[in-house]
């Protein structure tokens, strides 16, 4: 017998790094999203059982893979009578691997398969996002609801639909023909990024950062790029999601508060993460120029690169703002520009630089514009209005470690009023 | 084989706007489109305008009521169709790339699958 805790470590480790590999397997195999899935969840329940009584096997994704394939088989064969009347997965038979999917280019293949099927242009950007986390990143539906703040019934609908519009439009189970393929990986990323942002401050919840989903972003970044190793913008986006992570652990106290990029202790960033990220990023640009994902992964290695928060390059970033604004107009990138202004000339540049913004719609309701005027505010010493500006951010923000940060720096403002 | 249906929709002012020179280029273009895809087109026409259309509205009670004109008032309208089979999805979006009418910002294409119930 095995200790209970290992077998349910070793199969919580291998639904993490195996599911989108067992599934896209099994896939082939059954050619039915939803058969598949459950043929998988099965394969699951059953090594927790079986591990227990004879160990973990040394090659888990294998075990796991085999029972799953042949639980399908099983069932595509007793049920074939009433399967051939049901539209099946499109898959080109020709290409199709190995079955026990040798070689590592089978395996990267058959995931790819799954990812660029979730991701095909031909779904809304939402339910790319919900089929990719459910069926790539083997998140529960339950998961997948909160992470996007939407009910559970909801998301199983908006999920079902999406597998329902796969079969019904015959939206093909292969990698798209290389000349699509600029434009298939541009949706895929785009999605990866989402779920990459969605964890790394999450909307709502007592976490700041969710580590599966930000794992998860990560992994099928690697994927990608290990796959399309001459993409420039797979190397700008996995730049920029490894050079931002490598502060995970400085972002938020032991206590659990929030710590700023100002304040966090420099020597805890990960600095094997950003090598990797700023060889990846010298890689995106030498492949593709510029990109939004390789701007905002510069301005992160700009960040990376200064010893303390004082030597910070704001010129430098400022000038990275620009060129990014032009790539990718938007609000946001707006404001992040602004704020950067500031740190280069002053909290009185930067609020200037920020006033245009308060008019614009799509910043409405969004924390961090009333957060960085409270903090432009604060360093000129403008208490009151300071004050008001973090009262406004806290009526904005849901997600708990936020929230008393801002309260904190509220209450310190609130003791030069009187 | 999956069957879909092409719907081209366009601003018919524009498409009315349009000189005969314009006209001819876009039949030529059909022509070409026809061409290219060969056993894939099943059916296709154009539509008159939307000014020779009109509409039975759904009843409950009694017979259907007839009105003037389109079934949905929008500024983009159907002025034309095909049907065509092909593989999967991207063979159809694939096809329908070359329809002339995507050469131009005002129009676009729905792509649907037909239902073949059996």
């Amino acid at each position: 017998m095995t200790e209970n805790s290992d077998v349910t470590e070793a199969v919580a480790q291998a639904h993490r790094h195996e599911w989108a590999r067992v599934l896209a397997v099994t896939v082939r195999v059954v050619r039915d999203l939803d058969l598949a899935e459950e043929c998988v969840q099965d394969a699951y329940a059953q090594a927790l059982r079986n591990w227990a009584v004879n160990g973990v096997p040394a090659r888990p994704g294998a075990w796991l893979t085999t029972v799953a394939r042949n639980r399908a088989k099983d069932l595509v064969r007793r049920e074939s009578v009433l399967r051939s009347a049901l539209p099946l997965l499109v898959m080109d038979d020709v290409v199709a691997g190995p079955e026990d999917g040798a070689g590592p280019h089978a395996v990267g293949d058959d995931r790819l398969r799954l990812v660029f099927t979730c991701c095909h242009p031909a779904l809304s950007r939402d339910a790319r996002v919900a089929l990719t986390l459910r069926l790539v990143c083997g998140l529960s539906t339950t998961e997948v609801a909160r992470a996007f703040l939407v009910q559970d019934s909801a998301m199983a609908a908006r999920i079902t639909r999406a597998k329902k519009k796969i079969s019904a439009a015959r939206i093909p189970y292969r990698m798209p023909a290389p000349g699509d393929l600029p434009e298939r990986v541009g949706s895929v990323l785009d999605v990866v990024h989402l779920v990459f942002t969605t964890g790394h401050a999450a909307p709502v919840g007592e976490r700041l950062v969710r580590r599966d989903l930000v794992d998860g972003a990560i992994h099928l970044a690697r994927t990608l790029h290990e796959l399309l190793p001459d993409n420039g913008a797979v190397a700008g986006l996995l730049a920029l999601m490894l050079l931002t992570d490598a502060r995970r652990d400085t972002r938020v106290s032991e206590a659990g508060e929030l710590i700023l990029l100002a304040e966090q202790d420099r020597s805890r960033w990960d600095v094997r993460q950003i090598d990797e990220g700023t060889a990846l990023l010298t890689e995106s640009l030498r492949r593709a120029g510029p990109t939004s994902y390789s701007v905002q992964a510069a301005i992160a290695a700009v960040h990376a690169e200064a010893p303390t928060w004082e030597d910070t390059d704001w010129a430098e970033v400022v000038g990275l703002y620009e060129v990014l604004r032009r790539l990718w107009p938007s609000p946001v990138v707006e404001l992040n520009r602004a704020i950067a202004v500031g740190f280069r000339d002053g909290p009185e540049a930067g609020l200037a630089a920020l006033a245009p913004l308060l008019a614009e719609p799509a910043l409405g309701t969004y924390t961090y514009l009333s957060a960085a005027r409270a903090d432009f505010l604060r360093r000129l010493g403008r208490w009151a209005e300071a004050a008001t500006s973090y009262e406004e951010a806290l009526t904005m923000t849901d997600n708990d470690v936020e929230r008393a940060f801002l309260v904190k720096r509220r209450n310190e403002v609130a003791t030069h009023l009187d | 084989m999956v069957k879909y249906l092409l719907l081209i929709y366009g601003d018919e002012q524009i498409w009315e706007a349009g000189s005969a020179e314009d006209r001819k280029e876009i039949e030529a273009g059909h022509a070409a489109f026809v061409a290219a895809a060969g056993d894939a087109v099943l059916a296709g026409h154009e539509l008159l305008p939307t000014a020779t259309a009109m509409s039975l509205r759904g009843s409950v009670a009694g017979r259907p009521a007839p009105t003037d004109g389109p079934f949905l008032e929008s500024k983009e309208v159907l002025g034309g169709y095909y049907v065509v089979e092909a593989p999967d999805l991207d063979a159809a979006i694939k096809l329908a790339e070359r329809l002339p009418e995507l050469t131009v910002a005002h129009s676009g294409v729905e792509i649907r699958p037909i239902n073949e119930p059996g």
